[in-house]
């Protein structure tokens, strides 16, 4: 890096011109939704994430962008091609499907040159360049194999080299480690991840695991119902939600029913009921008094102990759940106002006695700086 | 799978035997031991009498026993060029019809497989439905159809399309027709298993690698479907080699075939022990195709 500016992100570059335009796109079957007025910009070079709940259209608007559906209403164009009446086989798009959908009458090499041969390339160039992409995914021992005689993992691999052989302009994957076991999925992400280092295709990646899409994507899109309900990094989505979908979808969270109060700055004092008392919380922007304020605090950001905390919001409690998992250490703590409140621990300690125990009186604080505020 | 339990509890496994011994008993009873009889038979000499084969085991005098066994039944087959001929004719006619079933049975059976699934099942009724009535009524209601006044010459002649009723009847194209409308339902059936239970995303993949639906359709559907391919050739091929009834009824004077030799043999010529010769035969011939179709399907599916 040389410049002195910050690195601007393809997507914080109003000269850059995004690979994957989706303008107004809505699709429902059988007069039901499943995507409703979606608009989308992802740049070259991008690890996009579609996250949602089962349902929530993110397998449609994938489809949409392989071609299985046409869309009601909208345009999609790819690479500023307008690719919305074009047939499946004719968008420069492949993806790799949940199921990997490989030809099972088809041996490993013959379905990883598949896409190839339809081109009518020479055999023996077909040969070469089944054989890089299979040393690439490490497969280069199994060509022979039949798709049944592999596990799951390797047939994983012969579905991505499969679906990356023709270099197209966007690889679509559809739940792509959702079959694998959660050691060999760990593991898989950061593969997955370097290999699209390592070939330079936008990939757009449909999941329903939070944290998948958090380790992997450069942005993400949280979806529900049919709609975009915030697009960003995973850090923005997890540390500046746009909405209480949002904010509770993506990781634990506290959340504070109440009232703006005063504005001093950007910190706003908000009563909560719920809480038992006022609360300050970082809000950029002016909130008039009196409207409905959602306080958002994640258990993280929540200071624990028997003693007052610093920080500009402090509450007292009783510990009613004590969850150990190992790295960390879940309290919830039951406030005056009514409110149950999380807070997480490190366990920096090995074998260290529990500082807490149930039926404890015990304080949780926070600075209004690691709240936010969701005002709806 | 090398994994297995313990050699002496595999090998004595009672609720194992129970189980396989109602089909072996089941199998011994009515294919084998007829089958044992009839090969009997035809190691037999045909005597006037009741019933009219002669003993294969005789107790002569001093206390022995005679063993005839008459191979010139066999010879017979062989020798004579009616059988042989009849026999080509008939794996000819069955293959043909083989060929054509398939031909109209896999866009039927596609078709089926493909359509919405409130469509699928009285699709295959329709299918299935000629069964409700009796074969043999089907065969005559073909006579009605093709006869020189019949329904089809009539048609034709209405439309003015011909000035002379055809001979329809009493042909091999009747045979052929015979036979493929009769075992088509036998066709269409394995056909449409194996094309319903396929994944829909592998022509998905096809497409999404370049592959356009005509090509995808010889290069995916066809091979997913080599099962059903082989499963139904063989449930059409073989009953239409040893078909009887319908080259007798629609087939001509000269439509030479198998099942209509045997059946002249049993009835006409009461000679039973070249009738059962010619059973063995046909049925020693037909075992082979099954075979070749087991050696196919294990190439299919590799385990």
């Amino acid at each position: 890096m040389t410049g002195s500016a910050p690195r601007l992100e393809a997507w914080q570059d109003p000269a850059a011109a995004p690979l994957v335009a989706i303008k107004g796109v809505s699709k429902s079957f059988d007069r039901q939704a499943a995507v409703s007025d979606v608009s989308l910009a992802i740049y070259p070079g991008e690890f996009f994430s579609l996250l949602g709940a089962s349902g929530c259209g993110k397998t449609t608007l994938l489809r949409l962008l392989a071609g299985f559906e046409r869309p009601d209403q909208g345009r999609l164009l790819i690479a500023g091609q307008d690719v919305t009446e074009l047939p499946p086989y004719q968008r420069p798009v492949n993806m790799m499907f949940q199921s990997y959908a490989l030809f099972p009458h088809l041996s490993v090499a013959d379905n990883v040159g598949f896409g190839l041969r339809q081109e009518g390339l020479p055999r023996r160039d077909i040969r070469v360049r089944v054989a890089e992409m299979l040393d690439m995914v490490k497969l280069g021992s199994f060509a022979q194999r039949k798709p049944d005689q592999l596990s799951g993992g390797q047939r994983q691999r012969v579905a991505l080299a499969r679906s990356l052989i023709k270099h197209p302009k966007l690889l679509l994957l559809d739940e792509p480690l959702a079959a694998l076991d959660r050691k060999l999925r760990e593991h898989t992400q950061f593969e997955l991840v370097n290999i699209q280092e390592r070939v330079g295709i936008t990939f757009i990646m449909v999941t329903h695991d939070q944290e998948e899409a958090m380790t992997m994507s450069t942005r993400m899109a949280v979806m529900n119902e049919g709609r975009i309900r915030q697009i960003g990094t995973p850090v923005e989505i997890y540390e500046f939600p746009a909405n209480r979908f949002v904010a509770g979808f993506i990781g634990a969270v506290n959340q504070f029913e109440g009232r703006a109060l005063a504005q001093a700055g950007d910190v706003l004092q908000v009563y909560a009921e719920s809480a038992g008392t006022e609360l300050r919380v970082h809000v950029p922007q002016a909130v008039v008094a009196g409207s409905p304020v959602v306080v958002a605090v994640r258990p993280e950001k929540v200071r624990l102990g028997r003693e007052p905390p610093p920080g500009d919001n402090r509450l007292q409690g009783t510990v009613e759940e004590i969850a150990y998992l190992g790295d960390v250490s879940v309290y919830h703590l039951r406030v005056a106002g009514g409110a149950l409140i999380e807070a997480q621990l490190t366990n920096h300690t090995r074998g260290a006695a529990p500082p807490l125990t149930w039926g404890d009186r015990a304080w949780v604080g926070w600075n209004a700086d690691d709240a936010f505020a969701l005002v709806e | 799978m090398r994994r297995r339990s313990a050699p002496w509890l595999r090998r004595f496994r009672p609720g194992r035997w129970v189980v396989a011994a109602v089909p072996l008993l089941w199998l011994g009873l009515f294919f084998g031991l007829p089958f044992f009889i009839v090969v009997r038979i035809s190691l037999s000499e045909t005597v006037i009498g009741l019933p009219p084969y002669s003993a294969l085991l005789e107790w002569i005098e001093g206390g022995m026993l005679s063993i005839r066994l008459n191979f010139a039944n066999f010879a017979l087959l062989w020798q004579d060029s009616l059988y042989l001929d009849a026999f080509i004719n008939s794996v000819r006619v069955a293959a043909t019809a083989t060929l054509l079933c398939l031909l109209l049975g896999y866009p039927m059976a596609l078709g089926i497989a493909r359509a919405r699934q409130s469509l699928r099942i009285p699709l295959l009724l329709l299918v299935i439905l000629p069964f409700w009535t009796s074969f043999l009524i089907r065969v005559y209601a073909w006579i009605g159809i093709l006869k020189g006044n019949g329904l089809a010459n009539n048609v034709l002649l209405w439309i003015g399309w011909i000035e002379q009723p055809l001979p329809l009847l009493h042909t091999d194209f009747a045979v052929h027709l015979g036979i493929v409308y009769g075992y088509l339902p036998f066709m269409v059936l394995p056909l449409y298993a194996t094309l319903s239970r396929m994944d829909s995303s592998l022509l998905e993949a096809a497409a999404d690698l370049g592959c356009r639906p005509s090509r995808a359709f010889w290069r995916v559907t066809v091979p997913q479907s080599r099962p059903g391919i082989l499963a139904g050739s063989l449930l059409v091929f073989v009953p239409a080699v040893g078909e009887f009834v319908i080259p007798d009824l629609l087939g001509g004077p000269d439509t030479l075939m198998i099942g209509k030799v045997l059946w002249s043999e049993f009835f006409n010529n009461r000679d039973w022990p070249v009738a059962a010769a010619v059973a063995v035969a046909l049925l020693v011939l037909l075992v082979a195709p099954v075979l070749l179709f087991e050696r196919l399907r294990e190439r299919a599916q590799p385990r």
